[in-house]
Formats: structure tokens, C-alpha cells, sequence
């Protein structure tokens, strides 16, 4: 309705408004097709003409003016163009990636591409099995250990630490996220990684860089994402929510496992995904750690994650190497969209919904 | 007779289940309760009023100590259920709460199915067993006059019933803690006239088990639905009667204004 109304206004200020009236039908229906909008403008014109004269009483709701001011609508397609932009830059960008990775693939053969166990450019093998399963153990590693500690700390700083020491805690964490990731490169190569050297001797292992070393630095690197957006998931459930379970004779803990931190669920989810994401895109911290031998992952061994080869490669590379290389994109690329949906599903499984 | 006379003696004659001491309670600077001194008789509803701010949620909230997680609340005097001070030293409060059994203003049905809301409670103090749930399940939903309707969709969200029914839920879920008094606070605010009727119809029934103390801002409410009714001013208790005496001769001057709607 809003439409033909605004059409309505417009024509109407120059000349006699009943001129054209009776040929046009009020259903606007069967004319709007053809000629646009016009038309039917002119219909419902004469509808409102024959009904209220020629003249709008002073106060009409019907002002004549544009239902929607020029700013407005530029407006509108101000966001409409950002929206759009935002969704072709995804698609290009997808378009980009399998049309440079895919060929690569398709050459190596799928099958030896995605489960060769060996990557050796110079003997022109392109297998990627191992930096898979590594950064597969890279990232569940770093989450079973991450998930808890995180929820444990955003329920501390939530709930459970007085407002002043919550106040500090909350700023440190939300400095730690905004840390460059290189930084934690170094904290791991100057912390984690002699703890781990011990650990090799004590075991008789050459001391190298190792799964478990890549694994404790993404704990540290998507901790602070998941405790800050896990800390207002669970803020921002209703206190009634809390109230009720006190009444029903819950202890303070109670209240808060059992009622809080599920129905912070999805918040939580969100704070993993988002933390994860950022984690496993990460290339140059893991780097400094994880050794980059690409072989079949070991806790004490050195690994290869999916993002190490690109930078460490890339410069020297070329022909069907620089080629496997996007394929390793395209690659890192499906995987990180495959860990977001599992552990969307998987954390928000049984959460709050309404529709169920 | 002096209201205190009317008190010792009610309390002499054991139907007193619960009675305030010169309760005094402080939110920081705001004195917010000023020496009430109130009794709430077994199987009796009995009903808070007074205009909005005078202590009322305040004071049913001392009964079940859910004043406590309130920062720099400072509460003295005593309140004593069954002969016992709630605020003594050794209370657990886990365990007055499930005697004195809540019900709030809005609808706060956890974000559950319906049956693991009833079943909260009996779970967290210790319930495992299934059968066990099931039949507290069933009876406390027949208890608030819910079963029929939404027996069929014990696994649906709670949060997809309707606010009346949501308000039943939540009284299904403080009874299933076995409580012997329920605190209503304004419990019909929030719904339309057919909830609220039958929520004032399943008190009727409730208070042969229960012993209930509602706070309402409705005077017809508080006359048709309790025995006894309290008058709150300011944070004080200015007159606590049986409902009929009160509204038909009350002894104080302020409580014939309010419940005339001369003021508040
Ligand atoms: N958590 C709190 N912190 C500080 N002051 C409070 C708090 N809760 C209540 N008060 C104050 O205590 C007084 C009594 O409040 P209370 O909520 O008991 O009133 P009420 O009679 O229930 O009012 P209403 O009818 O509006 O619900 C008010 O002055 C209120 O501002
Ligand atoms: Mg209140």
C-alpha cells in the first residue's frame, strides 16, 4: 500500500487531480505490471480524490510529502550496497579459492591430495594428510582444554569475583585479545617450549617443536575470546532466571551450573567459534612452535599445520608447488567452514531455542 | 484487644506457623522495614498490601532469606517458622528455601522443557531416580492445575506455554520441592483476567496443604482470596487482621484511606 501512496503524493502536486480519473480502475492489480507503478498511483489518486475532495483537511496524517524523505532513502541503498558488497566479497572470494586451489587438486587427484602422506615439493609430492590430521589435533586439542578453563573463568568473572578485582581481570583479558598473535609466538618460544624440551629429554625425545607445544599456545590465544564472550553470554542471562533457582533451594553454584551457564549456552558457542577461527587462521605463532615437519602428528612430535606451508613456502615456490599451495587454501578454507558448523551443532545442541 | 495481645496468643495457640520479631531491614542507607512485627497462620492465605515502595517484596523476601545475595542488606530482628529463627546461625538456607517455597511477579520458567523445570528442584536436592521425578512431576503439575494441559508436552520448552500457564508452571515448580509455606509475589500482575482467576481459584485449593502469603496491589484480590491481610506504609506494618475484619471496620485510620482508595 505504501508504495502506490508514494507515487500518489508525488504526481499529485502539479495540476487538477481528477483530469485523469475514471478510466483507471481502484484495483491496481492487473496495471501495475506494465507501465510500473504509474498507473495505479493514478487510481488510487481518484480513489482519494472522490473521497476527500480536492483538499486534505489541516491535520491529515496524509501530508503530500515523499513517505520517505531523499535521506532515507539514500540511506537505504547506502546499506544496500554495503550489504551487498559484504556478500560479493564472500562469493569472490570463494570463487577465487576453488578456482586457483581446485585445478591443483584435480591434477594431484583428490584422493592423493587430501590423504598423501607425503609433502615433498621437490619430489613432487603433494600429499596434505598430515597437516590435516595436525591441525585437526591443533584445534580439538586447544578447545577441550580451553572450553572449561574458559567457562570457569568468565563464571568467576560473572559471578563469583568482587567488582573491583572483576573490573581488572575483565580489562587484562580483553588486552590479551587484542594481542598480536606473533607476540604469542614469542611467549610460547621463550615459555612453552623449554617446559616441553624437559619433557622431550626426561623422554629421551629430540627437542624440537611439538603438537603439544602449538596446542598450549592456542589455549593461551583463544582464551581471552571465549572468556570475554562467554562472560557477557552469561551476564546477560535474566536474574529471574537466577532468582528461581535460589528459591527452589539451589546453592549459589547450583544456580549458576545448572541454570546460568546452560542458558548462556549459545553465547558460549559463539565465544568458541570465534576464538577457534581466529586461532586456526593463525599461521605465524604456531609457526614459532610446532616444529613444521610435515608428519603424521604426535603430541611430542614436531607438526604441520594446514596454515604453516603458505608462509613458509610461498617465496620459493612455483609451478605446480605454488599451485598445492592454494590448494592448501582452499583447503584451510573448507576446514575452518566445516569447524564452525561442527561446533556450532555441537555446542548448541539441547541450548535455549523456542522452536522445538 | 492490642495487636500484640492478638499475636501472643494466636502464637500461644500453635496456629502461627511462621511470625516476624521487631524486623528491622536496611539496603545500604534505606531503611526499608521498620520493626515489623507479623504472623502468617498454617492454611491461611494472608495477603501484603500498601502503596508501591513500602517494604512488602522486601518483607516477603526476609521469610525465605532472598534478601541475602543483596549487597549491603542489613537485617535485624528475627523471623521464626515453626519455632525456629531463620536467620540462626546453623540455618541452611538451601533447606528453609525448600520449605518456604517462592513464586515471582513475572513468569520465570527456567529455558527447559516443562518437565525438567518441575524437576529442578527435586533434582538438586538429590533426586535421581526416575519414577521418583515422573510422580513429583505429575503431582505437583496436577497440584497447580497445569497437568491437563500440558501433559501431552512434558518435553516442550516451558517458554512456549502461554504467561498463565507459565505462572502455573512456576507454582508446579515451588511446590515440587514439598514446601510448606509459598511466597507469591504479585502473581497475577503480569496476566490477563482468566489466568488470574484461576490462580486465585488454585490458592483456594492450595492453602488445605500450604500456607500462602501473597503481596498484591489489588484490593478486590486481597478481599476475595485471603483470610488475613497485612497493611504496609512506609516500612511499616500498620495493621495485620483477619481480611474480613479489616476491610469492613479497619482499626487504623491510614488503612481505612488506602483500602478506600482515599490514597496510594
Ligand atoms: N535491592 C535493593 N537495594 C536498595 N534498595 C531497595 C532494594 N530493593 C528495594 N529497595 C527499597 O526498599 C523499599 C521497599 O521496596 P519493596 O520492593 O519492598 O517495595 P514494595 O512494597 O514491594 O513495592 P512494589 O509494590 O512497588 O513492589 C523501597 O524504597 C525500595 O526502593
Ligand atoms: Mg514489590
Amino acid at each position: 500500500m505504501s508504495r502506490p501512496r508514494r507515487k500518489l503524493h508525488r504526481n499529485r502536486a502539479p495540476g487538477p487531480a481528477g483530469r485523469r480519473a475514471h478510466p483507471a480502475p481502484a484495483s491496481g492489480g492487473g496495471t501495475a505490471g506494465r507501465g510500473g507503478v504509474r498507473p495505479v498511483a493514478l487510481a488510487s489518486q481518484a480513489a482519494g480524490a472522490g473521497r476527500a475532495g480536492t483538499k486534505r483537511p489541516a491535520n491529515s496524517i496524509d501530508t503530500g510529502r515523499w513517505a520517505k524523505p531523499p535521506v532515507e532513502l539514500a540511506m537505504h541503498g547506502l546499506f544496500l550496497l554495503c550489504g551487498l558488497l559484504a556478500v560479493a566479497a564472500v562469493l569472490f572470494m570463494t570463487v577465487y579459492m576453488v578456482a586457483s586451489g581446485g585445478p591443483v587438486i584435480a591434477k594431484v587427484g583428490p584422493g592423493a591430495f587430501l590423504f598423501g602422506r607425503t609433502w615433498d615439493p621437490e619430489k613432487m609430492r603433494f600429499g596434505i594428510l598430515p597437516m590435516i590430521l595436525a591441525s585437526l589435533a591443533a584445534t580439538f586439542g586447544a578447545i577441550l582444554i580451553a572450553l572449561p578453563t574458559g567457562i570457569l573463568a568468565a563464571v568467576f568473572l560473572a559471578k563469583l569475583a568482587p567488582p573491583r578485582v572483576a573490573a581488572v581481570l575483565r580489562a587484562l583479558v580483553d588486552l590479551l585479545a587484542g594481542i598480536p598473535s606473533v607476540v604469542y609466538g614469542l611467549l610460547g618460544a621463550l615459555l612453552i617450549m623449554p617446559l616441553i624440551f624437559r619433557l622431550q629429554t626426561a623422554l629421551g625425545l629430540p627437542t624440537r617443536g611439538s603438537l603439544l607445544a602449538a596446542i598450549l599456545l592456542l589455549v593461551i590465544m583463544i582464551l581471552p575470546t571465549i572468556i570475554s564472550v562467554s562472560e557477557t553470554a552469561i551476564r546477560s542471562v535474566p536474574a529471574p532466571y537466577e532468582d528461581a533457582a535460589l528459591a527452589l533451594g539451589s546453592t549459589r553454584l547450583q544456580s549458576i551450573f545448572k541454570v546460568i551457564v546452560p542458558a548462556a549456552r549459545s553465547g558460549i558457542a559463539a565465544g568458541t567459534v570465534l576464538g577457534t577461527g581466529r586461532a586456526i587462521g593463525e599461521a605465524m605463532a604456531v609457526i614459532m612452535v610446532a616444529g613444521n615437519a610435515a608428519i603424521l602428528p604426535e603430541l611430542l612430535k614436531p607438526v604441520r599445520l594446514l596454515t604453516a606451508s603458505i608462509p613458509l613456502e610461498w617465496a620459493y615456490s612455483g609451478g605446480l608447488h605454488r599451485d598445492a599451495l592454494y590448494g592448501i587454501g582452499l583447503t584451510l578454507f573448507v576446514f575452518i567452514m566445516i569447524i564452525n558448523i561442527v561446533l556450532n551443532r555441537m555446542l548448541k545442541k539441547g541450548g535455549v531455542s523456542l522452536d522445538s | 484487644m492490642t495487636m500484640e495481645a492478638i499475636r501472643t496468643e494466636a502464637v500461644r495457640a500453635g496456629d502461627v506457623r511462621l511470625y516476624t520479631e521487631d524486623l528491622h531491614l536496611h539496603y545500604g542507607d534505606v531503611h526499608a522495614l521498620k520493626g515489623i512485627n507479623m504472623e502468617i497462620r498454617g492454611h491461611h492465605v494472608t495477603a501484603l498490601i500498601g502503596p508501591s515502595g513500602c517494604g512488602k517484596s522486601t518483607c516477603l523476601k526476609t521469610l525465605n532469606r532472598m534478601n541475602d545475595v543483596v549487597p549491603r542488606v542489613r537485617i535485624t530482628g528475627s523471623v521464626v517458622l515453626d519455632g525456629e529463627d531463620v536467620y540462626g546461625k546453623a540455618v541452611d538456607v538451601t533447606v528453609l528455601r525448600r520449605k518456604v517455597g517462592m513464586v515471582f511477579q513475572a513468569p520465570n520458567p527456567f529455558p527447559m522443557s516443562v518437565y525438567d523445570n518441575i524437576a529442578y528442584g527435586p533434582r538438586v536436592h538429590g533426586i535421581r531416580r526416575r519414577i521418583v521425578l515422573d510422580e513429583i512431576v505429575e503431582r505437583s503439575l496436577v497440584g497447580a492445575a497445569l497437568w491437563d494441559e500440558v501433559k501431552d508436552r512434558l518435553k516442550k520448552p516451558a517458554l512456549s506455554l502461554s504467561g498463565g500457564q507459565q505462572q502455573r508452571l512456576c507454582i508446579a515448580r515451588a511446590l515440587a520441592t514439598g514446601p510448606e509455606v509459598l511466597l507469591m509475589d504479585e502473581p497475577t500482575s503480569a496476566l490477563d483476567p482468566i489466568s488470574t482467576l484461576k490462580i486465585e481459584e488454585l490458592m483456594a485449593q492450595l492453602k488445605r496443604d500450604y500456607s500462602i502469603v501473597i503481596v498484591t496491589h489489588n484490593m478486590q484480590q486481597a478481599a476475595r482470596i485471603s483470610d488475613y491481610t497485612a497493611f504496609f506504609l512506609l516500612g511499616e506494618l500498620v495493621e495485620c487482621d483477619r481480611t474480613d475484619r479489616m476491610f469492613a471496620s479497619p482499626r487504623d485510620r491510614r488503612t481505612e484511606d488506602y483500602i478506600t482508595g482515599r490514597f496510594g
